[in-house]
């Protein structure tokens, strides 16, 4: 389909605006842009339909099923969308007098107390805007710990190699030295491999329970005594979050911190890649090296990590999902998003290979790789074939412990049908690849574009478009 | 798989070659191979000190990215230059496109020739 | 209510075929001492309905202010109805990351398009395709601009205070050091920038407009950063980039800024939009997702994650940056907000905020006791000495006007192209029989 900017018409325009009621003010001569921007010219049905157009070529979890594998895409309820939509939240200005923002005070605090229950924590931030957001400023309130004891040897965390890119990339961002340490064969903590590494050196402990294999850590009492022990603190990273609420709290496994990303576990839209929201808890010893705003909170002496009190419109849709759920949907949801992949687990087992087969959490781990030796189709190309089936393929290639990985979450709000019918299609290109591995090779067959070379775009970036001469 | 004898090879996959006190150094055909299509490297600049056993820059594919390890201790004298602009001369021919030289080199690590490397490359598939 | 669609006999079928006979025995792995005995201290689950209750009740205790002459980083700019509508389509709304490219043109694109944009306002050859806001856009370009050599960052301390403090904590996330040009009659010292850059100086971050809503002599600064062998990051207005130069004509070699101008309600501060756009030679240095152009396995055009290789899942913590999810509905509402606006709109929007606030400015320097504390030319903010704030900004806010923000050199004004003459003019009146 065409650009934008090749659909536009020199003179064309929306009028938006209309007169300006008071005399232009100069602006001097040096300041003046000297050409115009090559922005659209369109009338209002042009943008309308060039939007309508690309909006036909986006897949929402709304839209169907989206097993992306550690991203919790479940169904985003519309009411969220219009409470967020009230004036009331959206038309209020971040610097407005106290006694004018009480609701946007109430929401703050409501969801701060609602959120602490949920992961066993003392005290709650929302200025992080997403969860990576989150980690960097979780592992700022262990490094402002250490740094008031003048424990300043402490300088490495200490991530499993089966954690996201995030992990180790927020600790690098905090200054750290990153630890890998590697997983057990059932991709848990190793504890022989954690003990071996801890030391006056150990900052802290960066995790995800459960794990990014989707199971949860037994061990993870003695994993969290072990890193205080040594001195260190341990951050959760609360990407799988959506298995245990309800059922067990971060808090009591022995955790210091915590992110939550509000745009996983609770229901907020994803957007095509953000608005996220990172909310940050702590235990009440962290608290007081929790973010502020210069501006807003006057703030000075304090960590900031992003203007003002963070994406509150996406806190609102939040509390709004919270508020519907409750004491009895918020485990609810937990244990169906927890049943839902054990369920789909088993209907695909006898399929590709389970690389764990035993019971799961919330996600769930193929492995293609004894597939990609029999028939030539890597993890890749069996993704690329649900695509024909109207489905998101699973996450691909992560975690990086097992090398032809699909991890597939299913989430709660799916139903049996959708399920079965997944556990068919699967079933399909299963077959289908040893038969005519060409044709599942070739796939997608029939989606908006094949597959694209991204070496091309790599090698040789067009990043934006160019008018042609 | 392509090792040429009169090359030196790093269990990190980087061969090495003496130009008389220059050190010439690039990536085997075992690691274009695994690397995939290369898009971009990254490198020193001259002048900058490399050290053995230490990366000295990378390498990308589209879905990874590989340190380059220095099999010297030495100063960078001279960077390939067209790498920059063209990465997928080290798929084409990784021992023609070699990638930087080092002078001054004080240290060389242990390597292996062509029939240890084979022997090498064989355990690591 | 939880949105989960199985029946009570589905899950009871679900269970039996996972081999557990209830939920508990699915989280076996969990020690049974850690397990929760009682329910969580929530309210009970509601009704949608019962929910739409008690958030609206909430939103109410909020004053919605019918005139706004507050900015200071968030700015009530008009949004056209369509800005609002396409951005909330279920499919855009509810996709992930545009992981697989294949059922993901339309947001690609709809990136990719927006990229343009950023680099036409800015001047630049490159955009990313957003960050989180435009304080984390300016430490991410700090970021970019250190190298071995040069370490420390220059802010300008007539940049937003709360882009100064994000920068700032970045800067001790890295161990970095962070120095702050002091401000000097509303913008950048330039003798004091002159002498305090070095050659382990990575880059200087200036913003324009300031803070105080001062343009700054950004062309000089260009030449004294450059000259010093830095970098020149400059925080912009996108409004004001409708008719103001633009950083890459001032000599910036970064332009980062706030986006929330471009079509984002104010939000009692997020979720905004942080821009970053720089010169092809720095591309590869940009933070975050790009989406570039190639052509698929029939050689039609088509738009994928580009340059990956940068970003953590693959670089992880050699990555210069943790980001991963950015802002992207943000970033296609100003998209929408451009292409209706247009280059035209867009500079009408700069040009009548610039007209109202020069004409606040003039009725309210008018009434004795009240003067411009700078005298510099100025876009659509002012700072003016007031005497009496609390009762002036009272007064004008039981009137339904937000005033300008009370800081420690005056007030500080803002009007957009959203305010009428009128609403100014009952503005002008309150403080004027306050201070009678």
């Amino acid at each position: 389909m065409k650009l934008i900017f090749e659909k536009s018409v020199a003179g064309r325009h929306c009028d938006v605006l209309g007169k300006c009621d008071v005399d232009y003010a100069p602006l001097p001569e040096e300041f003046c842009r000297e050409s115009k921007p090559l922005l659209p010219e369109m009338s209002e049905v042009d943008v309308s339909r060039h939007y309508t157009e690309l909006n036909h070529r986006v897949h929402g979890v709304n839209c169907g099923f989206y097993p992306l594998g550690s991203c919790t895409m479940k169904y985003n309820p519309r009411v969220d969308e219009d409470i967020a939509g009230l004036k009331g939240f959206a038309g209020i200005h971040p610097l407005a007098p106290a006694d004018t923002v009480k609701g946007c005070r109430e929401v703050i605090d409501t969801a701060g107390k609602y959120l602490c229950e949920i992961s066993g924590m003392d005290a709650m931030t929302f200025q992080p805007a997403a969860g990576a957001h989150g980690e960097f400023t979780g592992v700022l309130l262990i490094k402002q710990y250490h740094d008031k004891r003048g424990d300043t040897a402490r300088t490495k965390i200490i991530v499993p190699d089966s954690a996201h890119g995030t992990n180790p990339a927020t600790a690098a961002m905090c200054g750290y030295k990153v630890v890998n340490i590697p997983s057990a064969p059932n991709g848990c903590v190793d504890l022989d491999a954690l003990r071996a590494v801890l030391g006056p050196d150990t900052a802290g402990l960066m995790l995800t329970n459960p794990n990014t294999v989707g199971i949860f850590d037994e061990n993870i009492l003695e994993i969290t005594r072990l890193v205080h022990e040594a001195g260190g603190l341990c951050y959760y990273d609360g990407a799988n979050l959506n298995a245990i609420m309800g059922v067990v709290r971060p808090g009591d496994m022995g955790f210091d911190c915590i992110h939550m990303n509000l745009h996983k576990t609770f229901a907020t839209p994803h957007g095509g890649g953000g608005p996220g929201a990172g909310a940050v808890g702590c235990k009440a010893f962290l608290k007081e090296f929790l973010p502020a705003s210069a501006l807003m909170d006057g703030a000075k002496d304090r960590i900031q990590i992003r203007s003002f009190a963070g994406n509150f419109l996406v806190l609102v849709r939040a509390l709004t999902y919270i508020t519907t759920l409750g004491k009895e949907g918020i485990p609810e949801a937990s244990q169906n998003a927890v049943l839902n992949a054990n369920y789909l687990m088993r209907q695909i087992e006898g399929t590709f290979d389970l690389a764990y087969d035993r019971i799961c959490m919330h996600e769930f781990v193929l492995d293609v790789a004894s597939y990609k030796k029999e028939t030539g189709l890597s993890a890749l190309d069996v993704a690329k074939s649900l695509i024909d089936y109207g489905m998101h393929p699973p996450t691909m290639y992560f975690p990086l412990i097992v090398h032809e990985a699909l991890m597939l979450e299913p989430t709660e709000t799916e139903t049996k049908e959708t399920l079965d019918w997944t556990a068919d299609v699967f079933r399909a290109v299963y077959e289908r690849g040893k038969v005519d591995p060409e044709y599942i090779h070739g796939s997608p067959h029939c989606a908006q574009i094949k597959r694209p070379d991204e070496v091309m775009a790599s090698r040789n970036p067009v990043v934006r478009w160019t008018p042609q001469e | 798989m392509n090792y040429p004898t009169e090359l030196k090879y790093s269990k990190t996959h980087e061969w090495l070659t003496m130009d008389g006190d220059v050190a010439v150094i690039g990536i085997s055909d075992f690691a274009q191979d695994a690397l995939g299509d290369v898009v971009f490297i990254n490198l020193p600049e001259v002048g900058d000190d490399v050290f053995a056993g230490e990366p000295f820059g990378d390498v990308e594919s589209v879905k990874a990215v590989s340190d380059l390890v220095s099999p010297v201790t030495g100063t960078v004298c001279a960077i390939n230059e067209v790498l920059l602009d063209a990465p997928e001369a080290l798929n084409e021919d990784c021992y023609e496109a070699w990638i930087i030289k080092v002078e001054g080199v004080t240290q060389t690590e242990d390597l292996l020739d062509a029939t240890e490397y084979e022997e090498f490359c064989a355990t690591e598939e | 209510m939880s949105y989960v669609p199985s029946t009570p006999e589905q899950r009871q079928e679900m269970l039996r075929a996972v081999g557990v006979s209830d939920y508990k025995e699915l989280y076996r792995d969990v020690p049974a001492d850690m397990l929760l005995t009682k329910p969580l201290n929530l309210p009970e689950g509601k009704s949608e309905l019962e929910t739409v209750r008690i958030m609206t009740e909430i939103a109410e205790k909020n004053t919605v202010f019918p005139t706004i002459l507050r900015g200071a980083g968030a700015y009530d700019h008009y949004i056209p109805a369509v800005v609002r509508s396409i951005p909330a389509k279920e499919e855009f709304l509810t996709a992930y990351t545009p992981y697989q490219a294949e059922m993901s043109q339309g947001v690609l694109q709809s990136i990719f398009e927006y990229q343009t944009m950023i680099c036409e306002i800015t001047g630049m050859d490159v955009a990313n395709a957003s960050v989180y806001d435009g304080a984390t856009a300016s430490a991410e370009a700090a970021a970019m601009c250190r190298d071995r050599k040069r370490r420390v960052t220059l802010i300008s301390g007539a940049a937003h205070p709360d882009v100064i403090s994000t920068v700032r904590t970045y800067c001790y996330g890295t161990g970095d050091e962070l120095r702050i040009v002091p401000a000097k009659d509303g913008k950048t010292d330039l003798a004091a920038l002159k002498e305090m850059l070095g050659d382990d100086i990575a880059s200087f971050i200036g913003q324009q407009p300031t803070f105080y809503g001062q343009f700054e002599p950004a062309e000089k600064i260009a030449a004294l950063v450059h000259e010093a062998g830095a970098m020149y990051v400059m925080n912009c207005n996108p409004i004001a980039l409708g008719i103001m130069k633009t950083p890459r004509a001032f000599g910036a070699d970064v332009a980062v800024g706030e986006g929330q101008p471009l079509g984002l309600p104010m939000g009692f501060g997020g979720p905004y939009l942080g821009f970053m756009a720089t010169t092809t030679k720095y591309m590869r240095k940009l933070p975050g997702r790009i989406v570039g152009q190639t052509v698929d396995s029939e050689g039609e055009r088509a738009y994928v994650l580009a340059l990956q290789a940068r970003e953590q899942h693959i670089r992880r913590e050699k990555a210069s940056s943790n980001i991963c999810s950015n802002e992207a509905l943000c970033a296609l509402t100003a998209a929408v907000y451009l292409s209706v606006m247009g280059p035209d709109g867009l500079a009408e929007a700069a040009r009548q905020s610039m007209a109202k606030a020069h004409y606040l400015a003039d009725a309210l320097t008018a009434i004795p006791g009240v003067s411009l504390v700078y005298d510099g030319p100025y876009f659509h903010e002012f700072v003016t000495t007031l005497p009496d704030k609390e009762k002036v900004l009272a007064a004008l806010q039981d009137a339904g006007i937000l005033g300008g923000l009370p800081i420690d050199e005056g007030v500080l004004w803002c009007a957009t192209e959203k305010v009428s003459k009128a609403d100014l003019d009952r503005a002008v009146e309150i403080v004027k029989e306050v201070l009678a």
